[in-house]
């Protein structure tokens, strides 16, 4: 166990590594200087990141010293707004960011697994049905979508939510709806097929004969074996909800790191763009990371399956 | 109880020949899989959407009185009528046209996704799954690097960088999107080449190009045909995405994605349908290809069969 | 199992029985049977009785009808064999017997399977349980599969005794310690804490068979217990089950494909055919004097090295199809002796003696004139 997590520790190294090098190099390639942007700059802030940059010195150094900056978190000063950091906007709009999107994969694992279950359990019956049907739609609909239609239904027709911003558990509800159903719809449905194979298996049928009592079998014997392809697309999922929590910021005008990062995005602000792509990109591998130790946790056979190589 | 008459006991005489009578009428794998998919009435209904919306995007903006581009400011924002299908947007251009335009770029985003993902992965899957060893070792952990990137965070880096325009938005799209799929190719050429029915035909003598015919193409394309339904939505869906954080495909034309964009601030105002149209065929064409994958995935399977 | 150790099980059985069983003449009338010495004891006491048993399952294609009509009975400390083809019905029956077909798409009509007492067809699922795993166990075929790969073994020893027995902690680890030296595993109480893939094949059955007598049944189902392993560890999982069948008197209903298996170790042997028990009978009568065409042609279709010509001959043909199954005799498409009266009337069960009897309408009279005149072409 020890090495596998050493070897995945590494990997995550290298891979953040790699997005780190990418992004310098793409931001050198927008032509002229990354940083001759002619909105917004007043010559102070230009000499100041020039300095910060090492814009005078040739590239190699650029490179070195902007790997020093990410290894100090340290990435400059906006553009934009020459008074804040980049680190100033991370301090101020991750937390946000991460409640939204920590609450959102909460409520899309939890309700994607029960429902999943449920339709496995009740194979081929109404509940089935409806828990597919609400699984297509779910996954149909893109979460852009359902945040406009929940905030003219829900808040405007119906009053029953506000609208937009992040100030309390009330104003949680339709963002964290809007952007928890896709995943929930994913969860749900690989739930559901993964638990009917399970369900199938031999030692389902053992545990049967044995007569343990059928809330063990689902709990105990099915669901952790049942969950297993669920933990693989937990990586994918929490991107997915990453950069989903940018668009369903906006839209609801959460003052999250997503709505900055569109903000930048608009104003060609690079070292915010800079910073927040390395630092979500470093958090996301991250949480791969973490997925990968999980699902060494839940499945006694990972190690096997390393020594018989990738399969 | 029937009367058991003397004269039945006499030899009926079996022939051996009838015994070994082949029951079923062989079907080839491609009709077969045809027939299972058309029980399948969710993804036909999808497929039969898709290509109205197919048709529609080719023809519809030719038959619409209106142009796309011409702005008609006196009838900004009008709603739904007799003239205007799906009303009018806030230059006043007729949103039933538009609709059908942006379906053209957003199919044609997805299908070309799918197309390059397809190729790229066909080779490079092919090429590691094929050749094995040191060569599959090494593309395989270049895979698993590029795996680890963040998708779509990579896209949008690419994009500031090249502008957006409908070539650098699939270029981008593309980069890293084609991993899934060779993944999969890989995944496939191993297991086809280890079938024992794969070794016995080889045994029979049976030349690679028959092999790849006859073993790898049927037990093999499903899941990449399956993964390339499933791609075409994903990417309709990036770019939509895209076209909310301002790097969609650039005025005067418009992707689904950049119309719902744009209808944004007026949602709150009731101009419901400056949304609604967009969002409705995006909604629609992401179900269409989503049934379309799950039919296909059932239907292709060879051990389906039945 | 080949057909070498097959004869050579039989030569053994024979010595010891000291059964004269060359006496029994091929007309299908039978000669006196000295009655067989056993090492173990088959008491009398009826421990399972199936009745008329019919299993049909509803799918897309129509509906199977897996078992039509099955009837056996097994006694305390007796091994019955079900020997048959893929497909004939005999894990179906065993897995309606245990209670494991799931309904629908399963439907199960009898009249009825007891269990001692107990009609188990009537019994609710909750009434099922108490049995399940206590009374009546199982053994399923592979043992890679049968074994939950996330739990340990130590788990998935003691959950059942725990819930069935009231057991502690303490004393249900103790209980799972002495079922693994019983089955010969070393180190037991290292053992317990460690998962499935961490043991060889035979080790995993021998832990399946542990779960299974863990809560001492009266009743065994083996579901192929060895088709999935190796030809020297199959020998020492029979020999396993000789051995514990000896110690605690447990009936065993084995249920195989494999006549080596059931030459080692059945007491009785049911042959099934196309979801019907077609001919059962001692291990002897069975092999020796088979009366059922088609269990001559299974048995001539092992390698045998003890009979003259030696030559095998495969069964022609395929069985039949289930969705519709003939009105007469099921095998009678296949068989060498068949008449017009095969295909039409399904035969009466002719009793040879008291064990012996075979569902085949050679039996009756007017085709032993045919078989005296030497009609059948082959």
């Amino acid at each position: 166990m020890g090495k596998y997590i050493l070897k995945r520790f590494l990997m995550m190294l290298v891979t953040i590594f790699i997005i780190a090098t990418l992004t310098f190099f793409l931001m050198h390639a927008v032509p002229g200087s990354p940083l001759e942007s002619d909105r917004n700059t007043n010559e102070t802030v230009q000499a100041n990141l020039e300095r910060f940059y090492k814009l005078d010195q040739p590239l190699h150094i650029q490179y070195l010293s902007y790997m020093q900056s990410i290894v100090t978190f340290d990435f400059g000063p906006s553009i934009k707004d020459p008074n804040r950091t980049v680190n100033e906007l991370l301090a101020r709009g991750f937390p946000i960011s991460f409640e939204l999107g920590m609450i959102t994969i909460l409520v899309a694992v939890v309700s994607g697994i029960i429902l999943g279950t449920m339709a496995a359990l009740r194979h081929n019956k109404m509940i089935d049905y409806a828990a597919m049907a609400f699984a297509v739609i779910g996954i149909s609909i893109p979460n852009f979508v359902l945040a406009t239609v929940l905030i003219q239904q829900l808040a405007v027709n119906w009053n029953l939510f506000p609208p937009a911003t992040w100030t309390s558990p009330m104003h949680m509800v339709l963002p964290v709806l809007a952007l928890a159903t896709g995943p929930m719809a994913i969860i749900a449905r690989l739930t559901r097929s993964s638990m009917l194979e399970v369900l199938t298996q031999d030692y389902i049928k053992m545990a049967r004969a044995k007569g343990i009592k059928p809330m063990r079998i689902v709990l105990r014997h099915a669901l952790r074996n049942a969950l297993m392809p669920v933990v693989t697309i937990m990586g994918t999922l929490l991107a997915g909800i990453l950069t989903g929590t940018f668009v369903i910021e906006k839209i609801f005008a959460i003052p999250g790191m997503g709505k900055y990062f569109v903000d930048s995005i608009n104003n060609r602000d690079y070292p915010v763009i800079m910073g927040t792509t390395v630092f979500y990109s470093a958090f996301l591998i991250f949480m791969l990371f973490l997925v990968d130790i999980v699902y060494g946790i839940l499945d006694p056979r990972i190690k096997l399956h390393k020594k018989e190589g990738d399969v | 109880m029937t009367q058991v008459r003397d004269e039945w006991f006499r030899p009926s005489g079996n022939d051996t020949d009838e015994k070994e009578a082949v029951v079923r009428p062989s079907l080839s794998y491609w009709k077969d899989a045809w027939r299972r998919l058309k029980q399948n009435k969710l993804a036909m209904l999808g497929l039969i959407f898709l290509a109205l919306l197919a048709v529609m995007a080719i023809f519809g903006p030719i038959f619409s009185p209106h142009s796309v581009t011409t702005q008609d400011l006196p009838n900004q924002n009008q709603s739904p009528s007799a003239t205007h299908w799906f009303g009018t947007d806030e230059a006043g251009r007729d949103v039933f046209t538009r609709t059908w335009y942006g379906a053209r770029i957003s199919l044609f985003v997805g299908l070309m996704a799918a197309l390059i993902d397809f190729v790229i992965g066909i080779v490079y899957g092919g090429i590691a799954g094929y050749k094995g060893g040191k060569i599959d070792a090494v593309m395989m952990r270049i895979i698993e690097i590029l795996y680890g990137l963040p998708y779509l965070l990579v896209v949008i880096l690419l994009l500031v960088v090249m502008g957006p325009s409908l070539w650098t938005i699939i270029l981008a799209l593309t980069i890293t999107g084609w991993v899934g799929m060779a993944r999969i190719v890989r995944g496939q050429v191993l297991q086809v080449k280890n079938y024992e029915f794969v070794t016995a035909s080889k045994s029979f003598g049976a030349k690679t190009p028959r092999i790849i015919r006859k073993n790898l193409i049927p037990n093999s394309m499903g899941p990449i045909i399956v993964q390339m339904t499933l791609t075409v939505p994903s990417a309709i869906f990036a770019e939509a995405f895209l076209s909310f954080l301002g790097l969609g495909i650039q005025a005067p034309f418009a992707s689904w994605g950049v119309m719902a964009n744009d209808a944004l601030p007026v949602i709150i105002t009731g101009d419901w349908w400056r949304l609604f149209f967009p969002a409705l065929f995006i909604s629609l064409t992401m179900f269409a290809f989503n049934v379309l994958g799950d039919g296909l995935q059932d239907a292709l399977d060879p051990k389906m069969r039945k | 199992m080949t057909g070498k150790q097959i004869a050579e099980e039989l030569a053994r059985t024979r010595l010891e029985d000291g059964a004269d069983l060359d006496a029994v003449d091929h007309t299908g009338k039978r000669g006196k049977i000295v009655q067989a010495k056993k090492r173990k004891t088959v008491t009398d006491e009826r421990i399972l009785s199936v009745q008329d048993l019919h299993v049909t399952f509803n799918t897309y294609g129509g509906t199977v009808q897996a078992v039509r009509g099955v009837n056996f009975d097994l006694y305390k400390g007796e091994t019955l064999a079900i020997v048959g083809e893929s497909g004939c019905g005999k894990s179906v029956t065993s897995n309606a017997i245990m209670g494991l077909i799931q309904q629908p798409p399963g439907k199960i009509k009898s009249k009825g399977v007891h269990f001692k007492t107990q009609d188990l067809t009537k019994l609710s699922k909750k009434e099922m349980r108490k049995i399940q795993g206590v009374d009546i166990s199982m053994i399923f075929q592979d043992p890679m599969t049968a074994l939950n790969p996330t739990l340990t073994i130590g788990e998935q020893l003691t959950e059942g005794v725990k819930q069935h027995k009231n057991l502690s902690k303490a004393e249900a680890k103790e209980r799972a310690i002495d079922m693994l030296k019983l089955v010969g595993i070393p180190n037991p109480d290292e053992r317990l804490k460690q998962y499935p893939h961490q043991f060889s094949g035979g080790m995993r059955q021998r832990i399946v068979i542990a779960i299974a007598l863990i809560c001492e049944p009266e009743l065994l189902i083996a579901d192929e217990p060895t088709t999935a392993l190796d030809v020297t560890i199959q020998a020492q999982i029979l020999e396993l089950f000789e051995e514990i069948q000896a110690k605690t008197g447990v009936s065993i209903i084995l249920i195989t494909h494999d006549l080596g298996v059931v030459a080692k170790i059945a007491d009785r042997i049911a042959v099934m055919y196309a979801g019907k028990v077609i001919e059962t009978g001692d291990k002897r009568e069975i092999f020796y004097n088979p009366q059922h065409p088609y269990t001559k042609g299974l048995l001539t279709s092992v390698p045998r090295l003890d009979l003259a010509g030696g030559e095998l001959k495969p069964i022609d043909g395929t069985p039949p199809d289930l969705f519709a199954p003939p009105s007469g005799c099921a095998f009678a498409a296949r068989c060498p002796f068949s008449m017009d009266v095969c295909t039409n009337v399904y035969p009466e069960v002719t009793t040879l003696s008291e064990t012996h009897k075979v569902d085949c309408w050679l039996q009756d009279p007017r085709a032993q004139k045919l078989i005296d005149e030497q009609a059948f072409a082959r």
